[in-house]
């Protein structure tokens, strides 16, 4: 690690603006953007399942609010979502005295939350497709075998749905990835908010932005691989005969 | 009523911004669209390479980091060449980048990106016995571009592009962290000043919320105006 150290330093010992200290800032962002876009994404996920399935129930009590957090969610921008809730929260009234405050004084809880009421939104607009799209046959088949309701979701709707689900949730956690580099907005230091931090001190636009443009690029073929491989596995009987 | 503090008619101004901004960089990203959508189907090797770079760069890197890249490098480069100019030839030249401006490009730049692979599905769903009864009528290239492919590509890029539509609509946001006065920036300093995040904020929402509606309608009056021919039997 040491001889590392030392090796990428004379790397770096011509460079201006690359030091090992500005790509510590980068390797932070990079930790902060991938924290907050996986957190979001796997609350986001727990979130949208049953909102999915409560979005298709025949009471309107249920389906109706739930659409309408979807079309809310879905219809505004990001950002006014994130500054409703970033400059909201300290509005409300007595938080300030509770044990929350500590948490939500950071940017970072604000963020999270904005990201994951985005994402719950969308995903569960895609779920929702998916366990429309399940064919009749095999829900009476489940009704025929008098599996209950609970069982019939369990093992027959929500195992083909999610793999129905997941080109779509492909294309959702990489727009995920990308809206997050507003979260530098509201003064978080993700990939952007190093970009933006390195372009301010050297005023270097090129080199800070087209850095972290390839860093983007880097994670955003590495989640298509992943989720290529994913399809390829879960995806198998669909794929044509010989193929 | 709900008290603005006097930030109505400024609310307005950016909500007009806003619309400007959409407009003008979905004229742009169609053009561009339909240049990427021909450049990804052309037998031509070189303008095949160009497209699928193109997309996969935009595709791939947020929005947000290209505006600024556009915006911040921008003015830069400019300077750069205008610098050159003026020590090589003398010609005195001064280009500022306006944030307007910029918003445009980056807009429909990026989302160039997404219309072209929306027109390329659109253009290979024309049955090519079209194409084909086109050219046995003498009609030349552009004739049947006009008259034949694009009449019945828009039917399948109606989905698509409504789509496109609503997604640039919200990125239009972000044009406000660049220092444009959109109604999104005009909020967020009326919530700052009067510490009423929620007044301004919901009202943005609103509007955003409204235009999407509005547009959806339109959307689907279009639909049914290139689906003249192809309506279901009653």
């Amino acid at each position: 690690m040491e001889s590392l150290m030392t090796w990428l330093e004379a790397q770096l010992a011509d460079n201006s603006i690359f030091t090992l200290q500005t790509l510590g800032y980068y390797g932070e962002g990079l930790a902060t953007t991938v924290q907050l876009v996986a957190l979001s994404l796997i609350i986001g996920l727990v979130l949208a399942v049953p909102l999915a399935i409560g979005r298709g129930s025949t009471h309107r009590w249920l389906s109706l609010p739930i659409f309408l957090y979807c079309y809310v969610f879905r219809g505004t921008p990001l950002l006014i979502q994130l500054y409703l809730i970033y400059y909201g929260v300290v509005f409300v009234e007595g938080i300030q005295e509770t044990w929350l405050w500590v948490i939500l004084e950071e940017p970072f809880v604000p963020a999270l939350i904005a990201f994951t009421l985005n994402t719950a939104a969308y995903t569960t607009e895609i779920f929702r497709g998916a366990i429309k799209a399940t064919p009749r046959g095999e829900i009476e088949a489940a009704r025929a075998y008098g599996m209950s309701r609970g069982l019939m979701l369990r093992r027959i709707v929500l195992p083909s749905a999610f793999r129905r689900a997941l080109p779509a949730y492909g294309n959702e956690v990489i727009f995920m990835l990308h809206a997050s580099a507003i979260a530098s907005v509201v003064t978080i230091m993700d990939l952007t908010g190093a970009a933006r931090f390195v372009y301010a001190r050297y005023y270097a636009p090129f080199e800070a932005f087209l850095f972290v443009a390839a860093i983007y690029l880097c994670l955003t073929f590495a989640i298509l691989y992943l989720f290529r491989t994913l399809e390829r596995r879960l995806l198998a009987h669909l794929r044509p005969a010989g193929g | 009523m709900i008290d603005l503090h006097g930030y109505g008619p400024r609310l307005a101004e950016g909500a007009l911004i806003t619309l400007e901004l959409a407009v003008l960089s979905l004229i742009l990203a169609v053009i561009l669209g339909l240049l990427t959508a021909s450049a990804k189907m052309s037998r031509s090797r070189l303008a095949h390479g160009i497209g699928t770079l193109y997309t996969t760069i935009i595709r791939g890197v947020p929005d947000l980091v290209l505006m600024m890249l556009l915006f911040f490098g921008g003015q830069i480069g400019i300077n750069q060449v205008t610098d050159t100019l003026y020590d090589q030839f003398g010609i005195d030249l001064f280009i500022n980048v306006n944030a307007f401006v910029a918003g445009v490009l980056t807009i429909g730049l990026i989302f160039g990106a997404y219309m072209g692979e929306t027109f390329r599905g659109a253009f290979l769903a024309v049955d090519s016995g079209q194409i084909e009864a086109g050219r046995a009528y003498g009609m030349s290239h552009w004739l049947v571009f006009r008259r034949i492919r694009f009449p019945q590509m828009m039917r399948h890029a109606i989905p698509g592009l409504s789509n496109n539509w609503m997604v640039l609509l919200k990125t239009t946001a972000l044009v406000s962290v660049i220092g444009l006065s959109d109604m999104v920036r005009v909020a967020s300093e009326a919530s700052k000043a009067t510490r009423e995040p929620f007044t301004f904020m919901i009202i943005v929402a609103a509007i955003y919320l409204l235009i999407a509606s509005v547009s959806e309608w339109g959307f689907a009056r279009l639909q049914k105006r290139y689906d003249v021919g192809y309506g279901e039997v009653k």
